[in-house]
């Protein structure tokens, strides 16, 4: 166990997303997050401030891309997506319906 | 593991509940008020209100049919009067129930009226309930207990910390010869090849992916004119941060852990028949409605993990609150049992949860009451399949 507790999580080491799992973050901050398959830890920027149980890009994403989360497709990027950038209904789309 | 026990009502079908309700059944929407005044007459007993009953036909009829037996049959139920319309539809249900062996009787309202319906059937309502009185606990294998499961209003929160909990909870109980019970087809939309490659071989993932195909090509396709934003996900998933279905959906699979395989997939309100296992059900993902259906399958005790707060409870199978999100636990904390946020401060890990969970399941088997129950909440929802005659 890690000794201060992460500001993101994200569930395979493959995923584009993390999602943050505290209060209050604002554009600008650093965050560390946990991979949690692969036991790692990271640290990204984020762009905008991210609700609690909200995504945001852990790498550049561009327009029309898969976006992964556990390690599966769950949709497709709507718009060219910056790392640090908020990923919701905006710029994130199901590819199912 | 396997020696746990619980504290439970051994019915005369040899299935054990955990609750011990005199339920006043209505056949239909005309017989609620007739229902509701022998619930009032008689303290203890529960009427179960409904809306439906009348002119359906079909395969709506015989879910119909199979959700009102199913409820009254389930072991949490130590006796059931059922008041209908007329009495040949009223007869069928309590012909149904009856085959438990618990103590049912049926009214007709025909040539009767409500009064004279109400006395009668208050009369033998006060005898049943006070026969149930007197039913005591007894301990149970765990390999006793029939566990349902569906998640709602979730969030990113359910994939990383409560649905996971879920899973861990049915991999330990399955590998102990519990009946575990998930469902929610269109939910499974995005995840549906890794739900298939979980059954226990290859004509059972066959059934459970036709099923699937069945909903949507039926259901879904039909009917929709968008692409179910703000249905499925719906507004509140949309808020908690999740954006796509095939997101959710591979959250919502989180459920059923990492080694259980289903062994059958159940129509909607269907009894398993083959034995200990994992099963899926043929479900709406509305809350009410699975859980209406899960309890008429004969489920004793429901298992919630939730994110954004779902509040639901249902009239006789006690529904447990798991959630991870520790805002969801701040803001509305009435209705969580169990609270599983350490998981994202990583202060505890799944193996934990999973055991507090089975701690929870265990103590509202052997009588605590849930948040839900406190709270009085008693969503009985049928599901209507199409438009009646």
């Amino acid at each position: 166990m890690s000794s201060s507790p992460p500001d993101f999580l994200v569930h395979d080491e493959k995923d584009a997303v993390g999602v943050v799992v505290v209060e209050n973050i604002e554009a600008g901050q650093r965050l560390s997050g946990w991979i949690m398959d692969a036991d790692k830890t990271i640290d990204v920027t984020v762009n905008h401030a991210i609700p609690l149980g909200h995504k945001f890009a852990l790498r550049a994403i561009s327009n029309g891309d898969s976006v992964l989360k556990y390690g599966e497709n769950i949709g497709h990027a709507v718009a060219d997506i910056a790392t640090g950038d908020h990923v919701h209904v905006h710029n994130l789309k199901t590819s199912k319906w | 593991m396997s020696e746990l026990t619980f504290f439970g009502y051994r019915r005369e079908n040899n299935r054990v509940g955990i609750r011990n309700h005199v339920v006043i059944l209505p056949l239909d929407d005309l017989s609620n008020a007739a229902c509701e005044a022998v619930a009032n007459n008689i303290k203890g007993t529960l009427a179960l209100p409904h809306h439906y009953g009348r002119l359906q036909f079909g395969e709506d009829l015989e879910l119909h049919f199979r959700t009102l037996i199913g409820t009254g049959a389930n072991p949490n139920v130590a006796a059931v009067v059922v008041i209908g319309i007329e009495p040949g539809w009223t007869a069928r249900v309590v012909d149904g129930i009856a085959k438990t062996g618990k103590p049912v009787q049926g009214f007709a309202i025909e040539q009767h009226g409500d009064i004279e319906t109400i006395a009668s059937a208050s009369r033998v309502a006060k005898d049943f309930l006070q026969a149930a009185s007197e039913a005591r606990r007894e301990e149970c294998p765990i390999s006793d207990l029939w566990v349902s499961h569906k998640c709602g209003e979730s969030d990113t929160t359910s994939g990383m910390g409560a649905n996971p909990t879920v899973g861990n909870f049915i991999d330990k109980t399955d590998a102990i010869g519990v009946t575990n019970c998930f469902g929610e087809t269109s939910e499974i939309t995005g995840a549906e090849h890794l739900c298939r490659e979980r059954a226990i071989n290859k004509e059972v993932g066959d059934k459970w992916f036709a099923t699937w195909e069945a909903y949507m090509n039926e259901v879904i396709e039909p009917n929709k004119t968008s692409d179910l934003s703000e249905s499925q996900p719906t507004k509140g998933n949309i808020e908690g941060g999740l954006t796509t279905i095939e997101e959710k959906a591979m959250g919502n699979l989180q459920k059923i852990g990492k080694n259980a395989r289903y062994i059958d997939v159940l129509a909607p309100a269907e009894t398993p028949n083959k034995g200990a296992g994992l099963y899926y059900m043929d479900t709406s993902s509305a809350a009410a409605e699975c859980v209406t259906l899960q309890a008429a399958g004969g489920f004793a005790v429901h298992i919630f993990p939730t994110g954004q707060g779902n509040i639901i409870g249902n009239p006789i199978e006690p529904v447990i609150k798991v959630t991870a999100n520790p805002r969801t636990v701040r803001t509305m904390g009435e209705h969580v049992d169990l609270d599983v946020s350490g998981l994202l401060r990583r202060e505890m890990n799944l193996d934990q949860a999973g055991d507090a969970l089975i701690d929870m399941v265990i103590r509202t088997c052997n009588g605590r009451l849930t948040a839900a129950e406190a709270l009085g909440h008693r969503e009985f929802v049928m599901t209507k399949l199409y438009r009646s005659a």
